[in-house]
């Protein structure tokens, strides 16, 4: 039951997995930036980046570069904890089957 | 989900990770070439001072001038290859030459080395070029290693044999010619090679 427990709702979703991955190797990423690398359409991302600021595991910060509005996207504190407890889940479910 | 599921999901973590933080269609022919390049350099530069110099560089003659100027040519050449092939291969994997990776990259490796140049072009000023040679590669060397953080990570290794070199041709001064050909040119070709076959011809 342990096992099943540390999996996490919250990233049970290939997005928002692939948000997370993004923001733990990279000191920040922009909204572009996501979009690029992940492949999904901005009201997707949108959604998906707001569920996890809602879960707290990500903060956001807007701003303007020159004239243009930017949104720049970092993990905290508690998302990088729940992320690898998250993957270190996924790898003992992998290596009991 | 099935563990199958979960075996993509880690893959697919580990490769944007990846994808995300390192720019790597960095060419394999585009070290060989530099490596070229250089050696063509050394022997323009080896034929000019035995010939015209009587072995010696006086640093405000002629002669050092030319040489100079053919190591800007070797630089200028071995950027724009590496310019064009890698756009090249990135085009090729669809991936984008000036990205947030790849500026990343530029930046990390320009550092170390734009810091080099200048110091070199200092002391050269201070009639110390003895240790020109090596300062040159110690501080590639050292551009290598921190770039190596945002490329194909073997880059590394390069930068670890520059180092080596360099160091060694501080001790021995005399050397200082042989083994910037070594540094710069063979194991430019050698690693360059490695790379082609290991990642190009995918």
């Amino acid at each position: 039951m342990s096992l099943i427990n540390n999996i996490n709702k919250v990233f049970d979703h290939r997005i928002r997995l692939g948000i997370m991955s993004v923001l733990m190797v990279n000191e920040y990423a922009d909204f572009n930036m996501l979009k690029e690398l992940l492949d999904v359409t901005d009201g997707n991302l949108a959604s998906h980046t707001k569920a996890l600021e809602a879960a707290k595991y990500i903060h956001v910060e807007k701003q303007f570069i020159g004239r243009k509005p930017n949104t720049r996207y970092t993990t905290s504190k508690l998302g990088e904890l729940e992320f690898k407890k998250h993957i270190d889940a996924l790898e003992k479910l992998i290596n009991k089957h | 989900m099935k563990s199958k599921d979960y075996l993509k999901d880690i893959t697919e973590i580990k490769t944007l990770m990846n994808k995300s933080s390192r720019f790597i269609s960095l060419s394999g022919l585009s070290g060989i070439m530099a490596g070229v390049y250089a050696i063509i350099g050394a022997a323009i530069a080896y034929y000019l001072v035995t010939n015209y110099s009587y072995g010696t560089l006086i640093l405000d003659g002629k002669i050092f001038r030319l040489v100079l100027l053919d190591l800007i040519l070797v630089a200028f050449f071995s950027i724009v290859t590496a310019i064009v092939l890698t756009t090249k291969k990135a085009n090729k994997n669809g991936a984008k030459i000036w990205d947030t990776t790849s500026q990343r990259l530029v930046v990390n490796f320009l550092i170390p080395l734009v810091v080099g140049g200048l110091y070199i072009l200092i002391i050269l000023n201070q009639q110390k070029y003895g240790q020109a040679g090596a300062l040159m590669l110690i501080f590639y060397g050292l551009a290598l290693v921190n770039a190596s953080k945002y490329s194909i990570g073997d880059i590394r290794y390069l930068g670890y044999i520059q180092l080596v070199l360099g160091l060694i041709g501080a001790a021995f001064p005399g050397y200082g010619f042989w083994l910037w050909v070594l540094g710069f040119g063979v194991m430019h070709i050698v690693y360059g090679t490695w790379m082609y076959f290991k990642y190009d011809l995918e």
